[in-house]
């Protein structure tokens, strides 16, 4: 185990309502980015399986085609879904948890 | 050691772009031997070393060797993208759009949708939880010995697989950049990565991907200059121009103008890479959810002090790894444009000169002329020592932290003993590639890397997210369970058409999809889940008991280890 095994408090802090408030906040939202992710990842795959025609076409009478968007759209996304979940749980979580902390330790 | 790093990498870069310029009046005759890209590697390699010696110097505890002292998570999002985005990536991906248009994208995309699912499922509980390798986190509260030594198995086939493949590829790829021997090039990159890791360990690897990330980078980023210079910056204009290029390279081979004017525009959507929905959602799970179980990748997140940082890393490793895919997917198409006429590059029959995986060489050439050629030629080298480097440093911690230390010792190793054990075990590994790379020469290692991601994503992953996540996970559940997913996994792809047609030439595959991952994935949740509820062993009630002090953990980093800094 690690030095600073410290069972009353990790018992405090099991115990505390905001603890279980953030654990479950936390949680609720990585699993719906999880899903976000999923989902809108197997819908472009099934959407380029089912349907090439119209991801081929072309957008405003040009060259570059709805795919084109589409994919690009794609690694934008996923770098953005990235920095939301960075940017609150580095944020507002990380606040939390350090505020939790302090006051259990005293 | 950190700003004398800075100051070699910055020499690097003003080297190279004073080369550049130099170049672009210069020969166009590309020597047999390409002294250039020679000399252009042996600087990279002499930096290297250079900083392999200060950090030997520095490798003294079994913790400098595996997390290599610390760094900040936006040097660690660096090394994640140098350990990720392989030469086969670099090149397989640009002439994958040479030749077929935007299916390359596809491919690149795959790689990169993975990265939220480590960020959002396992990155802040495995920092929280780990010390040296992922093993720690998915044995935490469990027996040490079966699911360690599951874990450690698991790492092993994983970084075979993909050892393999980048061993051979970098034999074919330094065959044909550097005109030297496939044995050289074997050898040169087995002993290189087993230097760096021997002496240097982590803090060498880290730095190795660090600088070949920027390489690449920068690399790669003067190459989009200089195709949206030729197009006049407009992404219209170039998809308008391959467009173009595409069709009268048609109507040259005998279509006729309206058929040829369809072919040309196939390369603006989707063609031929998705066939079945199944096979196509089967491949991108297994990319998706392998990244959360590789290995190499994972070891990666003890480099940083916290939750934090490692989430900071996440956040970089996707921010570089997006923008090199999006690079490629520009240089795919500016090499439609710019090298699809020149008979330097393409033959009369529109084959790439010099094997299929050249286009983004031939583009190099086209750019920048010889001496950018041998840049990229240097980064594409670089490239695989830094993805082998990686590999081989996260086998020898499976072999000595797990199987030696936790194993066999049972946890009371003294460290000097473990520290030599992962140095021997680099030393055969090093070996074991080179020999490796010998064998396969002449195989199909093509789908190598996709089989070391369904392993992942069926054995390791599965593992780490019902032990992070599932209070009712055992021993039994988890080291059986993950074996049941990893041998689905490897049986459905010796079943499929890659292994029982294309290497074993059976008529008729009896999986008949590309990738096994849509089944073997659910296999090993399955698994874990059937055989933990069934699991009434003494053991089972604590490994359930154990997990409120391991969530707690995992949550609020109480007791983290931090990499050691001096």
């Amino acid at each position: 185990m690690p030095p600073d095994h410290d069972r009353a408090l990790e018992a405090r802090i099991a115990a505390d309502p905001r603890y279980i408030a953030l654990v479950r906040d936390r949680q609720h939202f990585s699993w719906v980015l999880t899903a976000i992710t999923v989902i809108v990842y197997s819908s472009f795959i099934s959407l380029i399986a089912f349907d090439k025609p119209l991801m081929a076409r072309p957008i405003a009478g040009g060259t570059t085609s709805i795919a084109v968007v589409a994919g690009v759209a794609m690694l934008i996304g996923t770098v953005a879904i990235c920095a939301i979940y960075v940017r609150r749980a580095n944020g507002s979580y990380d606040a939390r948890l350090a505020e939790l902390l302090a006051s259990a330790r005293s | 050691m950190m700003r004398a790093v800075q100051a070699a990498g910055l020499l690097a870069l003003l080297g190279w772009a004073s080369g550049a310029g130099a170049a672009m009046s210069g020969a166009v005759t590309r020597a047999p031997t390409n002294w250039t890209a020679i000399l252009m590697f042996a600087g990279f390699v002499g930096i290297t070393l250079w900083i392999t010696g200060a950090a030997a110097r520095r490798t003294r505890t079994v913790s400098d060797f595996y997390t290599g002292g610390g760094i900040t998570g936006f040097q660690n999002g660096l090394a994640m993208a140098g350990d990720y985005c392989s030469a086969a990536s670099f090149l397989g991906i640009t002439s994958q759009i040479f030749n077929d248009g935007y299916d390359g994208l596809i491919y690149a995309i795959g790689f990169l949708v993975g990265w939220p699912i480590v960020l959002f499922l396992v990155a802040e509980k495995l920092r929280n939880l780990g010390r040296f390798t992922f093993a720690d986190v998915a044995s935490y509260r469990f027996m040490q010995g079966p699911v360690r030594t599951f874990s450690a198995v698991s790492t092993l086939f994983v970084v075979s697989f993909y050892l393999i493949a980048q061993m051979v590829g970098a034999g074919q790829l330094i065959q044909l950049l550097f005109g030297l021997p496939y044995l050289y090039a074997i050898v040169v990159v087995g002993g290189l990565m087993m230097v760096y890791v021997l002496f240097g360990g982590m803090r060498a690897t880290s730095w190795v991907q660090i600088i070949k990330a920027v390489m690449l980078l920068c690399g790669a980023t003067f190459l989009v200059l200089g195709v949206m210079a030729h197009v006049g910056f407009s992404f219209e204009a170039l998809f308008a121009q391959a467009v173009a290029v595409k069709t009268r390279l048609a109507a040259e081979s005998g279509l006729s103008p309206a058929d040829a004017a369809a072919k040309g525009r196939a390369i603006m959507g989707p063609g031929g890479f998705i066939k079945d929905p199944i096979s196509a959602l089967s491949f991108g799970f297994a990319l998706m959810l392998g990244t959360a179980g590789l290995p190499h990748i994972l070891m990666r997140f003890f480099t940083v002090p916290d939750a934090r940082e490692a989430r900071k890393s996440i956040l970089w490793a996707t921010v570089w790894i997006g923008y090199f895919y999006a690079l490629t997917f520009v240089l795919g198409f500016g090499a439609i444009v710019m090298i699809s006429f020149n008979p330097e590059y393409v033959d009369a029959g529109g084959a790439l000169i010099g094997g299929g995986n050249m286009a983004v060489m031939h583009l190099a050439h086209a750019i920048g002329g010889n001496l950018f050629l041998g840049f990229i030629s240097a980064v594409a080298f670089a490239t695989i020592l830094a993805v082998v480097a990686g590999l081989t440093l996260s086998a020898a911690s499976a072999i000595s932290h797990d199987i030696y230390a936790s194993v066999i010792r049972k946890g009371n190793a003294d460290p000097a003993k473990e520290l030599r054990v992962s140095r021997v075990t680099t030393v055969l590994l090093g070996i074991a590639a080179i020999i490796l790379g010998i064998v396969f020469q002449k195989q199909n290692v093509a789908f190598m890397v996709s089989l070391a991601f369904a392993l992942a994503a069926s054995g390791n992953f599965p593992v780490l997210v019902m032990s992070l996540l599932w209070s009712g996970c055992t021993t039994r559940g988890a080291a059986w369970g993950g074996a049941i997913g990893l041998v689905t996994a490897f049986g459905l792809t010796v079943l499929s058409p890659v292994i029982w047609v294309a290497v074993f030439g059976f008529g008729h595959a009896i999986f008949p999809y590309s990738s096994p991952a849509l089944f073997s994935v659910p296999a090993g949740f399955v698994a874990i889940w059937v055989i933990s509820l069934l699991d009434r062993s003494p053991r089972a009630a604590i490994d359930k008991a154990g997990y409120a002090a391991q969530r707690l953990r995992s949550e609020t980093g109480l007791g983290v280890h931090t990499p050691a800094a001096h």
